[in-house]
């Protein structure tokens, strides 16, 4: 398994395409840290940065990888391989590439410009997301056959949890406005990864703002380091259901 | 004649030194081998105008009651422990000055409001740099006008976890005029300064933290002057209402936090002035409920999570000249006509230009956000904050605006932070 994981990995890394995606992210970080006043203002922005761009890189990129390395994957099934073992190294190979390349381009400006607990969090939550976004990119694209479908699905996967989810919520919030939906609003923010993911790292910036009404209430759930496991506890099952539930398809599909 | 002038007055001043001491009465000096081994026998004992000394020592006292006037001096710092049995000091005179003790161990009663130092009905009562450790009230003043009190420290219990009516006020003031409050350090009670019906009075350089309710806390007290005060780590901030004629200047409003906290809370508070002071990390900077003409220039907002709440009964306030840095929010509101005044403000989140290079951009800002607005209708949306959904909503409601009020809008938002020490020049222009 692991002879496949490297070749997997470095098979990626010859792409220039990740070598791109490091150095894009670099500079941005290092960009911001030098713009703005404060590291805890560049933090914020890299935040954005964070929930948007990474998990539309990683979902496109690992759709595309999955179906361009199709016929790689159907010359291992022929050998005495265990389908699942191949799955899996693929998925571990894309997702640790790109974190790897996160970790790169983000964390190295943070523990260079600011390093403090939240840049961590928000060096985890970006490693979670790489890997949830992989896994949610190999579920679309087991799922069909057509590449092009296959893209259509991880986009509008993106689109889904970075974009539309929060205005689904935000609405249903606005139109349930006299009931008490804290304890609500808690739970739906644990359906989406990038929704976790923020409101780690904003438990850790916006304090004041949110120690008022509701933000006490998440402050006293998350904001102990129970509370922070618990969020990674949760982001971790969206990495374990999507891609145990796609090695289950990938496994027992006609190829 | 000039020399024998100068000599003339030596002289004088040399006799009347001489006979300062008899002139001004007798001392009386409490210590343990002293005449006098109790502060209650030698303040019964004393005669008006007297001087009771109180040297190094602890004395298990409680019950003193002072009714004539006094000087009761302590002298390197000596303890009156109150063994938690009543109150220690009863002033039941006008002209007793209080100096230079230790008083200590009160109990929480609930059936009395037991002080270390209460004075009752009097005038120019003088209570000064005494340290108070761990009483119910510390020094409270009822009905007294032009009292002094002055670099005390009263220090409380860690009140966290407490009870509102198990704890009372650190500096209490009911009915009195004409008080100076300078110079104080209080901390862990319920209230640290509570002004209740006070008026023509000086809060100033007062330190007041960590007290489970307000830090400063006034209500009926018009025409007061606060300046120089810290108010730190309260419960819920600083708290005034129902008052008017009041200037607040130069004071620090640092880390109220909590779910119902307040650097500032204001409640029918009108024609007053509140300039140069400073809200930080607060959750709510100022929060104004029916207060108008209020004149609110050259704050500085820092990093609250509201910079200024601003209800809709408000009316004739006037923000001008303040900086508006790292806030989550920076104005909101809960209704849609605002009667109030946004001028030359700086706002870090300000993105206009200013092509005539005057220093005020030429585009109009609008503080308060479509997101602020939905937060103040359903606080549960809050946990939205920096989603991207969020940032849209806000940029596309800026371009059309629609629900957020109309005319809460900084017309000449300032390009640059307004420096108060620097600025000599815009200093002037705003004089």
């Amino acid at each position: 398994m692991s002879k496949i994981i490297k070749y997997v990995f470095y098979d990626i890394i010859k792409n220039k395409i990740v070598l791109a995606y490091t150095l894009f992210l670099l500079l941005l970080s290092i960009g911001l840290f030098n713009l703005g006043g404060s590291p805890d203002k560049a933090i914020l922005s890299l935040l954005n940065l964070v929930l948007l761009t990474v998990p539309l890189i990683s979902i496109v990129f690992a759709t595309t990888h999955f179906y361009n390395s199709y016929e790689f994957m159907e010359l291992l099934v022929a050998q005495p391989i265990n389908r699942k073992k191949i799955f899996m190294s693929e998925y571990l190979g894309v997702a640790c590439s790109l974190s790897g390349a996160f970790i790169l381009g983000v964390g190295v400006p943070i523990l260079v410009f600011g390093a403090s607990l939240t840049g961590l969090y928000l060096l985890l939550t970006g490693v979670f997301i790489t890997f949830i976004f992989v896994a949610l990119a190999f579920l679309a694209s087991v799922i069909t056959r057509d590449k092009a479908k296959g893209i259509g699905i991880a986009l509008m996967l993106w689109f889904y949890f970075a974009l539309i989810y929060d205005g689904i919520i935000l609405f249903i919030l606005y139109a349930f406005a006299d009931y008490p939906l804290e304890k609500a609003t808690l739970v739906m923010t644990a359906l989406n990864p990038v929704d976790l993911g923020r409101i780690i790292v904003l438990l850790n910036l916006d304090v004041s703002a949110l120690m008022g009404y509701t933000g006490a209430l998440y402050k006293s759930i998350l904001g102990s380091l129970w509370g922070i496991g618990l969020a990674f506890g949760l982001m971790l099952l969206w990495i374990l259901i999507p891609i145990l539930s796609s090695r289950r398809i990938f496994s027992r599909r006609d190829l | 004649m000039k020399d024998l002038n100068k000599y003339t007055t030596i002289l004088c001043t040399m006799v009347l030194l001489l006979i300062a001491d008899k002139a001004f009465a007798s001392t009386l000096k409490v210590c343990s081998t002293c005449n006098y081994t109790s502060v209650k026998e030698a303040v019964k004992a004393a005669k008006s105008g007297e001087t009771v000394l109180i040297e190094n020592g602890v004395y298990q006292e409680y019950g003193i009651e002072i009714d004539k006037p006094l000087t009761i001096l302590g002298r390197n710092r000596p303890v009156i422990d109150g063994n938690y049995k009543g109150q220690i000091f009863t002033v039941k005179a006008s002209n007793v000055t209080i100096e230079g003790l230790t008083i200590k161990n009160i109990a929480t009663s609930y059936r009395q409001d037991d002080a270390a130092i209460r004075v009752v009905e009097q005038s120019n009562v003088r209570i000064l740099n005494n340290i108070i450790l761990n009483t119910f009230f510390g020094i409270y003043l009822q009905n007294s006008d032009n009292c002094v009190v002055k670099g005390n420290v009263v220090k409380g219990q860690d009140v966290t976890g407490k009870n509102e009516s198990g704890l009372g006020n650190a500096i209490h003031l009911w009915y009195c005029d004409n008080a100076v409050i300078s110079n104080n350090k209080v901390q862990g009670h319920r209230d640290g300064i509570y002004l209740e019906f006070v008026k023509d009075s000086e809060v100033k350089n007062n330190l007041s933290e960590k007290n489970l309710r307000y830090g400063l806390h006034f209500m009926f007290s018009d025409r007061n002057v606060y300046t120089h005060n810290i108010f730190r780590r309260n419960g819920a901030g600083v708290a005034v209402m129902y008052t008017r004629d009041i200037r607040m200047e130069y004071n620090t409003f640092d880390n109220n936090w909590g779910a119902a906290a307040y650097g500032l809370l204001l409640k029918d508070i009108s024609n007053s002035m509140i300039r140069n002071n400073t809200f930080r990390r607060n959750t709510t900077g100022i929060y104004m409920e029916s207060s108008s003409r209020l004149d609110i220039q050259h704050n500085e907002f820092e990093q609250n999570g509201w910079a200024i709440r601003l209800l809709s009964s408000c009316t004739d306030d006037v923000f001008r000249y303040n900086n508006f840095v790292g806030n989550s929010f920076d104005v909101s509101t809960n209704g849609n006509s605002t009667l109030n005044l946004f001028e030359n403000n700086y706002w870090d989140k300000y993105s206009g230009y200013d092509l005539d290079k005057d220093q005020v951009g030429d585009v109009p800002y609008r503080p308060v956000s479509l997101y602020s607005m939905l937060v103040e209708r359903v606080p549960s949306s809050v946990m939205f904050m920096r989603s991207f959904m969020v940032d849209m909503l806000d940029n596309i409601e800026k371009v059309l605006p629609s629900f957020i009020p109309e005319d809460l809008v900084d017309e000449k938002p300032l390009m640059k932070k307004t420096n108060y020490d620097n600025d000599r020049k815009l200093a002037q222009v705003i004089r």
